[in-house]
């Protein structure tokens, strides 16, 4: 199995931008203080705009590689579609908000945990259960987002004719 | 009258040009707005003191408090003493330079509240009761253990940490705890709008940051050329200028507040929380004139980016970036300072016209040019549609400096504006700068001039008038001469401080702005007070006339050296938003202009033809 590189290229970039427009978007409407490029961003740097850049440019990179996977699956089941896009991104969700993210305190160096309160070094906010320290309207957010993700690589991606 | 809460003049401010709080004498900030200084408010109890909201610090039972500022800082102390012991508060939003800010893990927005127990033993109570949105809305906090009190409003969240514990209970949390001489708690408030959220450590933390702040005010403050008699007056007014600056736009807000009374319970209560063109110029040179550059080019910049949105037309208020003001609406579940109803939100003045405005741009500008700033090809172009608007219109009515509401009048200060304005233009023409249509612009000037000597002066006054061919005065005619339409010393303007004197002094130092419908039963006003002094100053009055008024308007100022926009006569009472940019503006155009005849060297640059001034940058 040799995958479309032009394809998936084109397509996890297309992707990755409209996930990351829906998170922005919510954001900006204040309907979640989520934002994925300051999470990653802040891995690397501590001042705010410097690290909603950085974490813009690695949300790009992640959204390429994950694409991979999706890309992977599509060939096991021998097509892409709408269907199987939107089933791969709400499993997705599912694993951002369920695993992921419980995991966050534990792995990003500058976040507060939620029983030992900030430190110098960590004070960023903790997203808790689903993130929804980050909003109420956050997991919504991040499942819409992903469903999206995964749907325009299902529309978009061309397996390689055999 | 509802006489309870704290009075105007017993508050004073910290921020972070961006926003602002204002915390009493009693330990209780009472006003605060995130993220911005025209947000809606978090803490309003200033505008009602059992609705609005609060967040107090103090001890229980008797105590007497006194504050200060930390020398050359906006970082403010208050110390309670009681028989018991003492207890030491320290505010501040945490400040630094903005390249160091970048840097940074801070939270978006954030004020610092610490306690030390310095002798004894007290007992504190602590009530936090954040009321969002002018107390519109209902928000209850949650106690999220290590992580804070949190309170999720629609504008953002609101996080307190502390080591103190907090009893929450509904919209607010309480506490009552003992310190002994030694103990330390901190209290951080920290505000998050679209991000996550930064939660601030405390102890060490919390040091190191007042430790930055004391530095970074006292390094702002050094930088204040003004060396003359009257530096720590003058400093003072400069940080509180410094602290109702936007960073982000270098835009001025007038004052941090809205619908503090301009009578004592009366209804004179409007929205301050705007950058107004009518004293631009008076900023530009007071900024300039202390060396305060940055914020200088800053502020003028964001003046020709504003201006230039609604060009030709000139709006009497812009917000922060340069837009419209919200529309004015009133809030009537709030009882307003003291029972002063009604709190109003948004300015309606920003539908006003006012001609005085167009000569203030054009000040400001001179004011950078002489600085050695230039004028790109889009600024010339957007200065000489002023002027060409001016021509046209300069001979109708408006609504004047002091924003009367109501039929519009001819102003004769609006009309001497419209002079300065072809005036300034003219100057700008012959240093280069701009090329202006000559022959019009001076054409008009004569005939401004022609008319406001004729129309604008009474023989029978002696003196210049409010209006054309009216029959009294107005404080503002005591700028005539700093807009060089006529020397101080001239038999007219003579004539007019005299009438002024007689018509509007209220001892003290204090004059009033004009007698009329709006002005019954309102205070002294600071800026024309300090008008008086200036004029004085530039020629009107000997050096020691104006230096002792200068110093008695010294003795109006509150505790901490701040004042409001008014004064009540005889009581010393500030009245009005709280503290006014304007009045501060005064203060230091009056010291620096007294400083100028002291010593003979202008604060200002002499103007420069844009040859000689190739270092200053182009603006915007």
């Amino acid at each position: 199995m040799t995958p479309n590189w032009g394809s998936w290229l084109l397509s996890g970039f297309a992707a990755t931008l409209v996930l990351t427009t829906i998170e922005a978007g919510s954001q900006q409407a204040r309907l979640t203080r989520m934002s994925i490029p300051y999470l990653l961003g802040s891995m690397v740097t501590a001042g705010r705009e410097k690290a909603k850049w950085f974490g813009f440019l690695i949300h790009l990179v992640n959204g390429e590689i994950f694409a991979l996977l999706y890309i992977a699956l599509f060939h096991y089941w021998g097509g892409a579609g709408v269907w199987r896009g939107l089933l791969l991104g709400l499993g997705h969700a599912a694993v951002m908000l369920l695993v992921v993210v419980p995991l966050l305190p534990s792995i990003h160096p500058r976040m507060a945990s939620q029983e030992q309160g900030p430190t110098v070094t960590r004070q960023l906010e903790p997203p808790g259960p689903l993130a929804l320290h980050y909003g109420p309207s956050t997991p919504l957010f991040a499942i819409l987002g992903h469903a999206a993700y995964g749907v325009i690589l299902g529309v978009l991606y061309r397996l390689p004719a055999s | 009258m509802i006489d309870v809460g704290p009075r105007i003049h017993d508050y004073a401010i910290v921020g972070d040009a961006r926003s602002a709080a204002l915390i009493s004498l009693g330990g209780s900030l009472d006003w605060l707005c995130w993220p911005r200084f025209d947000s809606p408010s978090l803490f309003a109890a200033i505008l009602d003191a059992e609705a609005g909201g609060c967040f107090t610090i103090a001890p229980v039972g008797e105590f007497r408090s006194e504050r200060w500022y930390a020398p050359d800082t906006n970082v403010l102390c208050t110390r309670f003493s009681s028989a018991a012991g003492e207890v030491l508060l320290t505010d501040f939003m945490p400040a630094t330079e903005e390249a160091e800010r970048r840097r940074l893990l801070w939270p978006e927005r954030e004020l610092l509240r610490l306690v030390e127990c310095t002798r004894g033993e007290t007992e504190l109570e602590i009530r936090f009761e954040p009321k969002p949105a002018y107390a519109r809305e209902q928000c209850s906090i949650v106690d999220a253990g290590a992580l804070g009190l949190r309170m999720n409003c629609r504008d953002g969240l609101l996080v307190l940490r502390t080591q103190a514990r907090l009893k929450p209970s509904g919209a607010g949390a309480t506490a009552r705890l003992r310190v002994r001489a030694g103990d330390r708690l901190d209290f951080s408030l920290a505000f998050a709008t679209r991000d996550i959220a930064v939660l601030p450590p405390l102890g060490e933390a919390c040091r190191e940051k007042l430790d930055r702040t004391l530095r970074y005010w006292q390094t702002w403050a050094s930088r204040t050329t003004y060396d003359g008699p009257y530096r720590a007056e003058v400093v003072r007014s400069a940080l509180a200028v410094k602290l109702l600056a936007f960073a982000p736009s270098g835009a001025i807000v007038a004052a941090p507040t809205t619908s503090l009374p301009e009578r004592p319970g009366g209804d004179l209560n409007w929205d301050y929380r705007f950058c107004w063109l009518r004293d631009a110029s008076l900023t530009a040179r007071a900024l300039f004139g202390l060396g305060h550059r940055d914020e200088a080019q800053a502020f003028v910049a964001w003046l020709l980016n504003a201006t230039s949105r609604s060009w030709p037309e000139l709006q009497v208020l812009y917000d922060v970036y340069g837009r419209h003001p919200p529309e004015e609406y009133e809030l009537p579940h709030l009882r307003g300072h003291r029972g002063a109803r009604p709190v109003r939100v948004g300015n309606a003045a920003a539908r006003q016209v006012q001609l005085d405005l167009y000569g203030e741009v054009i000040g400001a500008v001179l004011y950078l040019v002489r600085n050695g700033g230039s004028l790109d090809r889009g600024t010339q172009k957007e200065l000489i549609g002023l002027g060409k608007l001016v021509c046209e219109r300069w001979g109708e009515p408006d609504q004047g400096i002091w924003e009367v509401r109501g039929e519009r009048r001819h102003f004769t200060h609006s009309r001497v504006l419209c002079w300065a304005t072809l005036d300034g233009l003219l100057e700008l023409h012959d240093l280069n700068h701009l090329k202006a249509p000559v022959a019009q612009f001076a054409e008009n000037r004569a005939l401004i001039r022609e008319e406001v000597e004729r129309l604008g002066y009474s023989e029978q006054l002696g003196s210049y008038t409010r209006t054309l061919g009216g029959f009294d005065v107005d404080s503002s005619l005591l700028l005539l001469p700093w807009y060089e339409y006529t020397g101080a010393a001239s038999p007219r303007m003579r004539g007019t401080f005299a009438c002024i004197h007689r018509e509007l002094y209220a001892g003290e130092g204090l004059y009033r702005r004009y007698r009329g419908r709006w002005t019954r039963g309102e205070g002294a006003f600071g800026i024309c007070s300090f008008w008086a002094a200036e004029y004085l100053a530039m020629g009107g009055g000997s050096l020691d006339q104006a230096d002792a008024q200068l110093r008695a308007l010294f003795r109006h100022a509150n505790d901490v050296g701040l004042y409001g926009e008014e004064i009540l006569p005889g009581s010393r009472e500030a009245l009005g938003n709280f503290p006014q940019a304007y009045t501060h503006v005064g203060l230091i155009n009056a010291a620096l202009t007294l400083e100028e005849r002291a010593t003979g060297h202008p604060s200002v640059a002499e103007p420069q033809p844009p040859q000689a001034a190739q270092q200053g940058e182009a603006y915007p």
